[in-house]
């Protein structure tokens, strides 16, 4: 078994008004970064998962995402997954 | 009649709903979060409003898969009559038993206010003591309350009639200036298609007593007294 680090984002789905992604939008535009546009804000969440191989990894996480973490009525997931480097805390 | 009302860490309206269900002449038992099972006999499960550990992750996220959820999903797949009120709303949401999710009031501020809600359909075993078109002023407070779902599970409740309540103005129009909190439709209360389980964001529990501004909340709970007397 080797240990995968996941980093997850949960945002809404994009047909859902984003209001928060809105209001810091529109805090930009008052600081004059005009050139901004589409903020959207989310979650990021991180875990480490004990499979076997990545495969089985991703999809324990896909489990837990459809399960638990994201609601998938109203939020969309991207997962990164990668073995975790050596010598890195526990 | 017998109506179970369950206190999840973090529930703030259980004592109020309890007082809603007594006051039409049903006795209320007091549910917790860890039991395993439901008592025998109960005829409704009341899940009332609050912040259910902490709203963290998501409103009813964590709720959703407490030990008594458990036996609250299998009483409602076997017919039982199952209410949840504001943050139980968003509890039913995410445990699937009501289609659809709350989030982020348009608005981004956390709302406590008296609303007006027009009364969609009265054949319901929540809105039988009503009528239809009638409008009740019963308060709201939550921050996640704006209901949103995909266009074609938006047609689907519309096509059935599952809309018991929609936020409207004093006299009964439907109107953007009366939504709260950006709700498609205006939408404050649905039942799901087999017409058991209903959600509602704005809190009848609060709305029964006149010292408390509004009497319009009896109805509500008068409807489901109703309904269990003639089950």
């Amino acid at each position: 078994m080797k240990t995968y680090t996941a980093s997850i984002i949960v945002s809404l789905r994009r047909a859902i008004l984003d209001v928060q992604g809105k209001a810091v939008e529109n805090a930009l535009h008052s600081l004059h970064m005009q050139g901004m546009a589409n903020v959207r804000i989310g979650k990021h969440i991180e875990l480490d998962v004990l499979a076997p191989d990545i495969d089985t990894a991703r999809a324990t996480v896909e489990e837990a995402c459809a399960k638990l973490l994201a609601n998938p009525v109203m939020e969309d997931v991207h997962i990164d997954i990668a073995e975790k480097a050596a010598g890195a805390s526990a | 009649m017998k109506i179970g009302v369950v206190t999840f860490p973090g529930s703030n309206c259980n004592a109020d709903a309890e007082f809603g269900a007594t006051i039409t002449g049903n006795t209320a038992v007091r549910l917790w979060h860890k039991d395993t099972s439901l008592p025998s006999g109960l005829d409704a499960v009341i899940l009332p409003g609050g912040f259910s550990y902490g709203d963290y992750l998501r409103t009813g996220a964590i709720a959703r898969f407490s030990p008594i959820m458990q036996s609250v999903i299998a009483f409602a797949n076997d017919g039982g009559i199952v209410f949840g009120i504001c943050n139980g709303f968003q509890i039913l949401c995410e445990s699937g038993l009501l289609p659809g999710a709350l989030i982020r009031n348009e608005g981004l501020s956390f709302v406590c206010k008296d609303v007006h809600l027009r009364v969609e359909r009265t054949n319901s075993p929540f809105t039988g003591a009503l009528t239809a078109g009638s409008v009740l002023r019963i308060p709201i407070a939550h921050g996640e309350g704006r209901f949103t779902a995909p266009a074609d599970v938006i047609n689907e409740i519309e096509g059935n009639n599952q809309v018991l309540y929609r936020y409207a103005t004093s006299d009964g129009s439907i109107a953007a200036a009366a939504n709260p909190n950006g709700s498609i439709n205006n939408i404050a209360g649905i039942t799901n298609a087999r017409g058991n389980v209903m959600g509602m964001m704005p809190h009848p529990e609060r709305a029964c007593d006149p010292l408390l501004g509004s009497t319009d909340g009896v109805s509500v709970f008068a409807s489901l007294a109703l309904e269990l007397s003639s089950r």
